[in-house]
């Protein structure tokens, strides 16, 4: 098996246990898909991979910030602003229903977000500020910027303006986040593994000093990656804002950063740095979404959640950490030594004879 | 057998995933002994080490420690019975003070305070008993690796122990300070303390030890008496071959002289504050140029401001006629200056990454991370390169730090001679490699500066230095003091006199 495959193989096996559960509980009608009156592709799994969208989005951000050794805290508040700029500027124009409109409010939404993620990497980079200190400053600031730009209102877009369709829509009966979601998967693992990004993220996580000796230009990597990952927050706030049909500068996004460090634990990626797996963090973002719904679907009261949400972190660190792997497989390696040394009794009872 | 073994390891088998490390290995230990293992990079040495201190467990076999079967779940509780080892990468706290490190774990104590007072005079003695003179409140990380090895090696001579495992010990320490460690376990083998030794240096194997253990492709080769065992037939041993790659060495050694080249870099009162004294130093085409000095004279700080790692805060560096500025190690591989560094693990490699990521790292960050290497390129030059260095296993996608340490060393070469720089910086490139690959090293660097490549080679082994060099520039107290040229000077005695003499004369 290659590492990779290695690697995503206790995750794979969490999320089909959990899809198993909820089987048992609610029947197959769980994972296949159903064909919806309006010809939309709907269904429980489908709901929860359509809802999953904006923590997949920030957590695939996330990984590559992880992977560099840092860690990014102003997610949640950067969904906040792209919210709040994208709802904000709409509900200023004067025709909420143009295509124009819409789109320039996208455009502002995403550059501005990708420029606050730029100076958290140059936070990082260029100052030397610790990570979890830097991404924290915004953290705390953004929410009031996203505030500032609503007026402290909740600024709401009509039912009717294109600017939904984002979140509520659908394409070849497929729901337009899910098609996001696939998109911005498959653009990141093709600049990531396709280019010579990947390699050199890791080795900038992996050993600052040694890849600084070998000529990486790490400072940019690393601005590089804290933009990326603000242009991932600030497309998920987008769409979070456009099913929502409007931006809550308090609330939206509220702790989604610690849902998608924990996706991108539970995906095999080590908050250490290093190796980074893509893949491994969006089976962390759906297995995240399925317990949610597990905890319904097996009766239990939704304030359950957060304990459910612990237990499974600790199983995977468990499955995840060498010693313990080691500690219960060991029944099963035992079998070759009891093979060699089989034959060492039976040479002591002949000697004894 | 009733000899009173102390340790007896018998049948031992260990894999990883694809290798067979040890393949029932047999070893065994005398009380108040000096053991040596022997045997080339990735033989297996540190791995029977490590099975034996409970770092690894084995597969197979049967481990008495005064004839009670015994296996250890961690180093700690080997410890605790009375082994006490200093493993081959230094494995200390970088950022706690020398002190810190030395005592860890078994601090002077005042009720439930650390005494720190206390605490630094014990520290004191431990190092004034080997003889290193440190200030022992700074940080780990502001000694050079060699500095750090002796401190890990007064940890563990400090601990109580039945026996001491020493894996290769001395590979970056110079002469007086290897006098000093052989001093050391004289003196503890006279109390009765068996000793492990793993060693590159035959000259100090043979000085030291009592017996070898000779180990090939995980495989016991035999066990010998010393005095029973000449150093060619323990190269054949080791190597499986004749000895005949030694001999290679010194026709490798027939060093071209250059003269009239034209200069390819030029120092001119480089330096830094606190790290190395302002110094002219001029390398032509072609040319091998050796820095020696003792420890701490700033061989190394000289190197790094040629590479780019440091800055210079003055003087000017000319490379191939013109002025080098915003000197760095982008910039510097960009213009042709490679640079290997001395401590490959915090340095040098990245651990979590492949054999061929390693290698490729250098090639590819001149290019940037747009354009990557093409995958049958790649393919091709890092084959060529396992094949050209000899690395084992033979395996690209194998995690580098799961190479032994003289394999990990040559993936590092690797990774400079890859991008064909004109000037290759090596700071002891040839550390904790074996008798065979160390030939090979230094036979690769002759024939690179026959085609014209200029290299800057730094190493405390002054025979290496002196075999390769066309000119030596030697070091004392972070200082240049001098630069030997003519070919009656390039002997290890002519260094050593200069260095003593502060190079006033010459
Ligand atoms: N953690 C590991 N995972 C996989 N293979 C390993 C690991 N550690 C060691 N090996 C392999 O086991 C073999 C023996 O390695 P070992 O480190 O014992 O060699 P050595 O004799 O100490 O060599 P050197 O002189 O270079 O230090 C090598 O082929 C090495 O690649
Ligand atoms: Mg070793």
């Amino acid at each position: 098996m290659s590492p990779y495959a290695k690697r995503l193989m206790w995750p794979v096996v969490i999320l089909l246990a959990l899809v198993a559960v909820n089987i048992a509980a609610t029947g197959v009608d769980f994972i296949v898909p159903s064909v919806n009156d309006d010809g939309r592709l709907g269904g429980a799994f489908v709901n929860i991979l359509r809802r999953s969208v904006p923590l997949l989005l920030i957590a695939l951000g996330m990984t590559l910030v992880i992977a560099t050794k840092g860690i990014d805290l102003s997610v949640g508040a950067v969904y906040a602003i792209g919210a709040a700029i994208a709802c904000q500027t709409i509900m200023d124009s004067s025709d909420q229903g143009a295509a124009g409109t819409v789109l320039t409010a996208i455009a502002l939404a995403l550059v501005v977000t990708a420029v606050i993620g730029a100076w958290n990497g140059v936070m990082v980079a260029a100052f030397g500020i610790q990570p979890i200190v830097a991404t924290l400053i915004l953290m705390i600031a953004g929410r009031g910027i996203a505030q500032l730009i609503t007026g402290g209102q909740i600024p709401k877009v009509e039912d009717t303006s294109p600017f939904t369709e984002l979140g509520r829509g659908a394409f070849l009966t497929i729901p337009i986040p899910i098609w996001i979601a696939a998109l911005a998967l498959t653009a990141l693992a093709l600049l990531t593994r396709r280019t010579a990004l990947g390699m050199l993220l890791e080795s900038v996580g992996g050993n600052p000093e040694a890849s600084r000796l070998a000529g990486i230009r790490s400072k940019g990597i690393t601005v590089l990656v804290y933009l990326v990952c603000g242009l991932c927050a600030g497309l998920a706030g987008l769409i979070g804002a456009s099913n929502l049909g409007s931006a809550d500068a308090n609330n939206g996004g509220l702790w989604i950063e610690l849902d998608a460090i924990l996706a991108v634990v539970i995906g095999g990626t080590a908050l250490l740095g290093g190796r980074f797996f893509l893949l491994g963090t969006t089976i962390g973002v759906v297995i995240i979404g399925t317990l949610e719904d597990t905890i319904i679907n097996v009766g239990l009261s939704s304030q359950w959640q957060f304990t459910a949400k612990a237990i499974v972190v600790f199983v995977v660190a468990l499955l995840q950490s060498p010693g313990f792997r080691a500690w219960i497989l060991k029944p099963f390696k035992r079998t070759p030594q009891a093979r060699v040394e089989a034959p060492a009794p039976a040479k002591a009872e002949e000697a004894a004879k | 057998m009733s000899d009173a073994a102390l340790v007896r390891m018998t049948g031992i088998v260990k894999d990883f995933t694809g290798v067979r490390a040890l393949d029932g290995v047999d070893f065994t230990l005398r009380p108040g002994e000096i053991h040596a293992v022997m045997g080339e990079n990735g033989a297996g040495k540190s791995t029977l080490i490590k099975v034996l201190t409970g770092v690894h467990g084995h597969d197979a076999g049967e481990i008495l420690l005064d004839g009670e079967p015994v296996r250890f779940s961690s180093p700690k509780a080997a410890q605790a019975a009375g082994i006490s080892t200093v493993y081959q990468e230094v494995n200390l706290t970088d950022n706690l003070s020398v002190a810190e490190n030395l005592l860890a774990g078994r601090e002077p104590r005042l009720g439930p305070f650390i005494n720190f007072r206390a605490m630094r005079r014990r520290a004191k003695e431990l190092l004034d008993d080997i003889g290193i003179d440190l200030n022992v409140a700074a940080p780990l990380s502001s000694y050079s690796i060699a500095m750090q090895q002796l401190v890990a090696i007064a940890r563990a001579v400090d601990i109580e122990a039945k026996v001491l495992i020493l894996d290769e010990p001395t590979s970056s320490l110079d002469r007086d300070e290897v006098e000093v460690l052989l001093g050391v376990m004289r003196r503890l083998a006279a109390k009765g303390t068996a000793m492990v030794f793993i060693s590159h240096f035959l000259d100090q194997v043979y000085e030291i030890s009592d017996r070898m253990t000779v180990l090939r492709n995980g495989r016991l080769v035999g066990e010998w008496a010393t005095a029973d065992l000449g150093q060619n037939e323990l190269i054949g041993h080791m190597l499986g071959r004749e000895a005949a790659a030694l001999e290679q060495i010194e026709r490798a050694a027939s060093a071209h002289r250059v003269e009239d080249e034209e200069p390819l870099l030029q120092a001119e009162g480089l330096g830094r504050k606190g790290s190395i004294a302002p110094y002219d130093l001029t390398i032509r085409r072609g040319e091998v140029v050796g820095l020696a000095g003792l420890l701490g004279s700033g061989r190394t700080e000289t190197a790094r401001l040629i590479a780019g790692a440091d800055r210079a805060d003055s003087g000017t560096l000319r490379f191939e006629g013109r002025k080098v500025g915003g000197h760095n190690p982008r910039t510097a591989a960009a213009r042709g200056i490679a640079f290997c560094p001395e401590n490959r693990k915090t340095e040098g490699l990245v651990g979590d990454l492949t054999v061929a990521e390693n290698m490729i790292l250098a090639m590819q960050a001149s290019r940037g991370w747009a354009r990557s290497i093409p995958v049958a390129r790649r393919d091709k030059l890092v084959a060529s390169f396992i094949e050209k260095l000899g690395i084992r296993p033979a395996d690209p996608d194998m995690p580098v730090k799961n190479l032994s340490g003289g394999n990990q060393q040559k993936v590092l070469l690797a990774r400079w001679m890859l991008i064909e720089p004109k000037l290759l910086i090596l700071d002891e490139p040839t550390r904790g490699i074996d008798v065979g690959a160390k030939a090979d090293i230094q036979r690769l660097v002759a024939e690179l500066s026959a085609d014209g490549m200029s290299v800057l080679f730094v190493s405390a082994e002054l025979d290496e230095v002196t075999r390769l060099s066309d000119r030596i520039a030697v070091l004392r107290d972070r200082e240049l003091i001098s630069v030997l040229q003519d070919e009656a000077d390039m002997t290890s005695e002519r260094i050593v006199d200069t260095i003593v003499a502060g190079g006033r004369e010459s």
